[in-house]
């Protein structure tokens, strides 16, 4: 073994150069802080939130619906009822509503690309790994769901399963499975030939065991990445579904679906669409800059090249 | 070259074959009866006997996709369970639409997003490559149906009164004629695919206003494009930017770059004769591969703006429970996309001689 990486002679391990180039990235640092924020919208939603997100406040108190946002502090007459970003078409308050999103998107997306990645994990393993036939069918397959646009077959397969938030996570979650398997694939057949495994081989390693501590750890990177980017692309695509009103229903505070039952009245209430999308945006465009910097600090070859390519 | 092609829609057919499959299945997957979804909740038994008989639903499964493949291969993709008129009629309504939109998007997206990568490769961490930047951020970042929303107030509501308004719904407005190609040319005589394939292109209305001298449909058609093609050119526009950036970074270190430089090649003429041309080759591959996207953003654009194209038809035909139409219109979108993956293929070697055609 007279050729070791510079990097593994160094005492100092393998994360300090990658860590050092994160610490130094400003859009790993951004996308985080976007992110440390929603995180905690999210979870001091309750203590925050003014009302009751899925109360309808007819009979509570003097509101119409669909209002513009009334914020006190910037003049809004103090008799009337502080709503931070107005009311929706229910008479509910926005803010609440808004705020409450938060938790739901950032489960949805986490939730969808763990599903993704564990599933595709296992295809891309075992195909790369076993090669032959299985490699063969399990990657035609994946072909075929690439195939599709992505949003067209989680509508489908939505519509299979029945509309429902949980039924749509699914869809968007099998429909993000082809692109980990590949990412897996990929790294299985360039390490597979390693010398390492082969010791390990020699050494009476059992398949398990070498696909799962020698080869897996080895094609984490792009997986890290790629599940980053995906975050965002999950929750695009949980946003759409729950629009077109295939996602979440009726009383969820899911943004998309906010935008979804009020989009018909731009003209007269734009604010039940601004913040809701704006909300959107902000968290997609956190795991975007957060994944754009991950792959940059942990993957140098490919710093600077575009984003996910499938939408 | 031929050999090549013909080796690549070799390749193409057990994937259409898997398509095909899938289509199927998942349009008979869909629960509920689609007699009672198609002609209404009080149809009765003896009506809906003679629908599923009619339309061949109460054959075993197998021999239903068997009778499918037999038809598809014919070029018969049936009749629509809901219009009742065929499948193919309904393509030729709406696939110009979603195909007219998706084009002046790639269109857009390449026009502006080519040149900005260029300039931000350029000048390199400039006040115009970190604002192209940001924005193509912004720009894979936002909805789609956020954005058409957006831009949908922006100029038909703040804008309105000034010349800057646009039509924030449909094609054409009310009034203006379209006269269609076969009407124009006095071919009217034409029947079956000759014929459709003449409707077809009639309902490219920018196509139709070009060839038959009609200004009024084409700058009409225009007008109504421009909101929809933004909202849903913007994702393809911020990859396409950051592709050509980065691609364009990449090439400019390398060494034939720096012997133009050295040979006194003016900047200008590296950058577009010496580097564009090798920077472009994987921003071909993104614009092949934006284009399931762009076919997915069609589906929420053509909501947001009132569009009947395929996005919006294969949406309401999957809630309708609309099988044929289902099938018909996924496999459409599928050959598209496969097709123009084929296209990318062969730009990649129109624009890279070195790429043997293994």
């Amino acid at each position: 073994m007279a050729t070791l990486a510079p990097a593994a002679q160094r005492a100092t391990g393998p994360w300090r150069e990658p860590l050092r180039r994160l610490r130094r990235n400003r859009s790993a640092w951004t996308g985080g802080g976007i992110l440390l924020f929603l995180t905690a919208v999210a979870l001091t939603a309750p203590l925050v939130a003014p009302f009751d997100p899925t109360q309808p406040l007819i009979g509570l108190e003097d509101v119409k619906k669909r209002a513009s946002p009334c914020i006190h502090w910037l003049g809004c007459p103090a008799d009337q009822p502080q709503h931070l970003m107005g009311t929706d078409g229910n008479v509910r308050d926005l803010f609440s509503r808004v705020l409450y999103g938060a938790r739901l998107s950032l489960v949805i997306g986490l939730s969808t690309v763990s599903f993704a990645i564990v599933l595709g994990t296992a295809l891309g393993l075992v195909a790369g790994y076993i090669g032959g036939w299985p490699d063969v069918v399990i990657m035609r397959f994946m072909d075929v769901l690439l195939a599709f646009p992505s949003l067209l077959l989680a509508i489908a397969i939505v519509t299979v399963l029945g509309p429902g938030l949980i039924n749509a996570l699914i869809a968007i979650g099998i429909v993000s499975i082809p692109v980990y398997a590949r990412v897996i694939r990929a790294s299985v057949l360039s390490t597979k030939e390693m010398d390492f495994v082969a010791a390990s081989r020699a050494l009476g390693a059992s398949h398990i065991r070498l696909m799962l501590s020698r080869i897996l750890p080895n094609a984490l990177t792009p997986l890290v990445v790629q599940g980053t980017l995906g975050i965002a692309t999950a929750i695009l695509d949980a946003a759409a579904l729950s629009f077109l009103g295939l996602g979440a229903q009726h009383p969820t505070p899911e943004w998309g679906l906010m935008v979804g039952q009020e989009y018909k009245n731009i003209f007269n209430a734009p604010h039940l669409t601004f913040f809701p999308g704006f909300a959107l945006i902000l968290t997609v465009l956190s795991f975007n800059l957060l994944g754009d910097g991950l792959r940059d600090a942990l993957d140098p070859r490919l710093a600077g090249r575009g984003s996910t390519l499938r939408t | 070259m031929i050999q090549y092609v013909v080796r690549r829609v070799l390749v193409s057919i057990p994937v259409f074959l898997g398509i095909l499959f899938i289509t199927f299945a998942l349009a008979r997957l869909i629960p509920g009866d689609p007699c009672r979804a198609a002609l209404g909740e009080r149809a009765t038994d003896r009506v809906c006997d003679a629908f599923i008989e009619r339309f061949g639903l109460n054959k075993p499964i197998p021999v239903q996709f068997a009778i499918y493949l037999r038809d598809v291969a014919r070029g018969d993709l049936g009749d629509s369970l809901r219009q009742g008129r065929p499948v193919t009629q309904i393509l030729v309504e709406r696939l110009p639409v979603t195909i007219e939109l998706a084009l002046t998007a790639m269109l857009f997206a390449t026009t502006v997003g080519v040149p900005l990568g260029i300039i931000s490769a350029r000048r390199r961490n400039s006040a115009a490559d970190v604002a192209t930047m940001i924005g193509a951020n912004l720009g894979v970042s936002t909805p789609v149906f956020v954005l058409g929303l957006l831009l949908e107030f922006l100029f038909a509501v703040l804008l309105k009164d000034t010349f800057l308004w646009l039509p924030p719904s449909g094609r054409l407005d009310s009034g203006v004629l379209v006269i269609s190609l076969a009407e124009a040319w006095h071919l009217e005589s034409w029947t079956g695919l000759p014929a459709a394939v003449l409707e077809f292109f009639s309902r490219l209305y920018l196509l139709n206003g070009l060839l038959t001298g009609n200004s009024k449909l084409f700058l009409d058609t225009l007008r109504h494009l421009i909101l929809p093609a933004i909202a849903v050119g913007t994702i393809p526009l911020a990859i396409i930017a950051r592709m050509t950036r980065s691609s364009m970074l990449e090439v400019l270190h390398l060494d034939y770059i720096r012997a133009a430089r050295a040979k006194g090649v003016p900047m200008r003429g590296v950058l577009f004769r010496h580097g564009l041309r090798n920077a472009l080759l994987p921003v071909a591959t993104v614009i092949g591969l934006s284009l399931g996207g762009l076919l997915s953003g069609a589906v929420l654009t053509e909501t947001v703006f009132n569009l009947a194209g395929i996005g919006r038809t294969l949406f309401e035909s999957i809630t309708a429970r609309d099988y044929t139409v289902v099938q018909a219109f996924t496999l459409a979108v599928a050959i598209i996309y496969v097709m123009v993956n084929l296209l990318v293929d062969l730009v990649y070697v129109f624009l890279d001689p070195r790429i043997r055609l293994k």
